[in-house]
């Protein structure tokens, strides 16, 4: 008796289970039937908030955000969720592979619609064997046309192999040099963009300039990673070639290394300062710091610099770097098999070709944005001055970077690439291990992250 | 109706209550099990996000594990590992006598038992950061130094291999002592009182009294700790990770095994690493013996026993 009481009891719970399951998948299952054709949701991975905020400010469809920052809704009910990791150590890319792996199986509104992607690793996304970025054309798109008024370097970057454009951009990443006003008066006696820029114009000069620092006691840069990029994105061959499974280092690379070491040597940079957007270089982009100055991007100013800085507003001035170049750049990909097309097609548009919204981020964010006619006339404009940078209107200086930028050709492994080598010779310039043993570390770690890598080709 | 109740085996009731158990091992912990040693043997990783293999190997990922780095890897780990388990058990060992000594009569016993258990509930990886950022070059400690005028110039804590080891080793005593000091006090409370009074009517001394008293009674409880202690320290992963970012800083002498693990799996490269827990388990698995024996020698009911007479009891075994 007491058995088959037992049994009817177990046998109902197991039939509640089942029946409660049900129900939350009827009403999962309903939901999406009645809006066949567009999702109810748009998933957007991404690796901070950056786009968030340039979306909620400008796109125009925007409803409300909420507290949490996690869901966006639009005015038509579609919810926008934002799905955020962060970029340190692979994270972001693992989540989003995972995420991208199972798109084919995931219910429609998991679906990942939207992903954002870094220059350093744009490559890996638009590859067209991995297919996992849909091309513009897809969407309905035409990048002759719609996306005309683009700088042609951020097209290229966001094409695959054959030519296919499979992202977009809102943002121009030229760097250019950011420097403290004060610094400049104490040792050159004016703070005027046009004379430190001459200053600063190429290598040699810039080390000239470094030696009257020095005598005053300041550093040029903060550490030997603020140049990399300057070298790092102009080199002239891929990592990687297309197919291979050599990594060749460019000779320029192998200049940043003689030079770092050179320049840490003779004091021009601050040996307490090991790599970038960690506490100590925070804290060099304060007040009290010795640092003259940063080579950083458009972006850089604004989400680094600014919030690092903690004495008064316009203590800083932009002006040429000795090289041009590129640093970063967010691409707005639409994820293939994403169920919202119409709306992922109208999100780029509004965010990346839109030159009204462009200029609006701009002017609010200090984002030099990819449209090369709204460029031209924000340098042309002193309402884009910049009560940072003193009133100084920056547009002037980053237009005719942007304009001269040639981007170093990509491949998938830049990211560890890069990560991996500055790490290695790291150790290095600090006087850890001797030049050969860095190589050798370089080797080893490369080949860890990458098990199709089989060789390492360093240049006479 | 009686008797038939009588002949139930009760035992059933027992499996059936430790069968949730066993399902969720099965399915959790040995088909994976399994599955990490059967793609030790394949080439099985991807390359961007096009997944390569599985192509079956042999036994390739072993023999080019032995040829990387790994022993070196197995040394920063074990060398890790000292530096943070004896002051670890150490302190420890001196605490708990202190703690159950009737005799000293120290206030506030169980204010200081959640004081020193404390840094153990702080998470490893938020502990990590916040010892990079106190040790950064110029971070707090540096400037306190300063100002007390005992050093001239900032350390470089991390930039050091003694300073990065030093601070892992630190970390982790920090994080398991007031855990290790719990157990053995346990276990030192367990002890009959009549021992002690024993002794002390004897004349031991309390230094004696701890070494040929307290701590042979206490040896099953030290070889748990050791034996748990070493299976966390192969497996020692979150602090050095995020002190030194992935990457064993410097000159990769602060790489553990199973950050070398890690990235391998960055690239999800589930031939290589699985072929390195392979190592590990074994590794693992003769470590344990050797500590089991050791410790345990041929008494397993060692509690009841003082030192003397397990000696003899050892030396006529051997």
């Amino acid at each position: 008796m007491k058995k088959r009481v037992f049994a009817v009891l177990m046998a109902s719970v197991t039939v509640a289970g089942l029946l409660a399951g049900c129900g939350g998948g009827n009403d999962g299952g309903s939901g999406q039937s009645e809006n066949a054709e567009e999702g109810k949701v748009i998933n957007i991975y991404s690796w901070n908030d950056e786009f968030r905020t340039r979306l909620e400010a400008v796109y125009p469809e925007v409803e409300s955000t909420s507290d949490d920052g996690t869901v966006t809704t639009l005015k038509d009910g579609t919810e926008i969720h934002w799905v955020i990791n962060p970029n340190q150590d692979g994270v972001y890319q693992q989540k989003l592979d995972e995420a991208l792996m199972n798109q084919a199986d995931a219910a429609a509104d998991d679906k990942i619609d939207i992903f954002l992607s870094e220059t350093d690793y744009v490559y890996k996304y638009t590859d067209a064997e991995a297919g996992v970025a849909m091309p513009l054309t897809d969407l309905g798109i035409d990048p002759e046309t719609d996306l005309a008024d683009q700088y042609d370097f951020t097209k290229t970057t966001a094409s695959d192999r054959d030519g296919v454009q499979r992202g977009s951009t809102w943002q121009c990443c030229p760097g250019v040099l950011v420097y403290r006003r004060d610094i400049a008066k104490d040792v050159f006696g004016t703070d005027d963009p046009a004379t430190v820029g001459e200053k600063v114009k190429d290598w040699d000069t810039l080390k000239g300039t470094a030696e009257e620092l020095k005598a005053k006691g300041y550093y040029t840069f903060a550490s030997y990673a603020d140049t990399f990029r300057v070298y790092g994105n102009n080199i002239s061959e891929p990592w990687v070639a297309d197919g291979e499974t050599t990594v060749k280092i460019d000779p320029l690379i192998m200049d940043w290394v003689k030079n770092s070491k050179e320049w840490l040597d003779a004091g021009y940079l601050d040996k307490t300062v090991k790599g970038q957007f960690n506490d100590d270089w925070n804290k060099a982009m304060g007040s009290s710091s010795k640092v003259f100055a940063f080579l950083l991007p458009p972006w850089g100013v604004d989400f680094t610099l600014s919030p690092n800085w903690d004495g008064d507003t316009g203590a800083w001035a932009v002006t040429n770097p000795p090289q041009e170049y590129n640093w970063g750049g967010s691409y707005i990909h639409a994820a293939t098999g994403t169920d919202n097309p119409e709306h992922v097609k109208d999100i780029i548009l509004a965010m990346t070709a839109d030159k009204d919204t462009l200029l609006k981020v701009s002017k609010d964010y200090l984002d030099f944005t990819n449209t090369v006619s709204g460029m031209e006339e924000a340098a042309a404009d002193d309402t884009y001055a910049s009560e940072f940078l003193g009133g100084q209107n920056a547009y002037e200086y980053y237009a005719p970077v942007a304009e001269n930028i040639q981007i170093a050709p990509l491949s998938a492994y830049d990211l560890g690439c890069v990560e991996l080598f500055q790490n290695s010779f790291s150790d290095y310039f600090q006087g850890n291990v001797d030049f050969d043993k860095a190589k050798e570390n370089f080797e080893t770690a490369i080949k860890e992250r990458y098990p199709d890598i089989t060789e390492v080709q360093w240049p006479e | 109706m009686k008797k038939k109740r009588k002949s139930v085996s009760y035992a059933k009731w027992g499996y059936i209550f430790i069968l949730p158990f066993f399902i969720c091992f099965l399915i959790f912990s040995l088909i994976p099990l399994i599955d990490t040693v059967r793609y030790s043997f394949f080439e099985y990783y991807r390359s961007g996000i096009k997944e390569i293999g599985p192509n079956f190997i042999g036994i390739q990922n072993y023999i080019s594990l032995l040829g990387s780095d790994m022993l070196k890897y197995a040394g920063n780990t074990l060398i890790l590992w000292v530096i943070g388990f004896v002051p670890q058990i150490v302190v420890a060992l001196l605490l708990a006598n202190w703690f159950t000594d009737v005799r000293l009569k120290i206030r506030g016993k169980q204010f200081f038992k959640v004081v020193i258990y404390l840094p153990n509930l702080i998470m490893a990886s938020a502990f990590a950061m916040l010892f990079f950022a106190m040790f950064s070059t110029n971070g707090p400690i540096n400037s306190i130094l300063m100002s007390l005028g005992w050093i001239s110039k900032p350390v470089d804590f991390l930039g050091s291999v003694i300073g990065t080891r030093s601070l892992v080793g630190l970390m982790n005593f920090l994080m398991w002592f007031g855990n290790t000091t719990i157990m053995l006090m346990a276990a030192i409370m367990g002890i009959s009182p009549d021992i002690f009074e024993a002794c002390e009517l004897d004349g031991c001394t309390s230094i004696k009294r701890f070494f040929y008293i307290t701590l042979p009674l206490i040896r099953p409880i030290l070889a748990y700790t050791l034996i748990t202690s070493i299976i966390g320290g192969l497996q020692m992963f979150d602090v050095p990770q995020i002190l030194t970012n992935g990457q064993g800083n410097p000159d990769r002498t602060s790489m553990t095994l199973i950050m070398f693990l890690n990235s391998h799996l960055k690239s999800k490269n589930y031939g290589m690493a699985g072929a390195l827990s392979v190592y590990l388990f074994i590794v693992s698995g003769i470590l344990c013996f050797f500590v089991y024996r050791m410790t345990n020698g041929n008494n397993d009911d060692g509690t009841k026993k003082i030192r003397k007479k397990a000696r003899k009891v050892r030396k006529g075994g051997r």
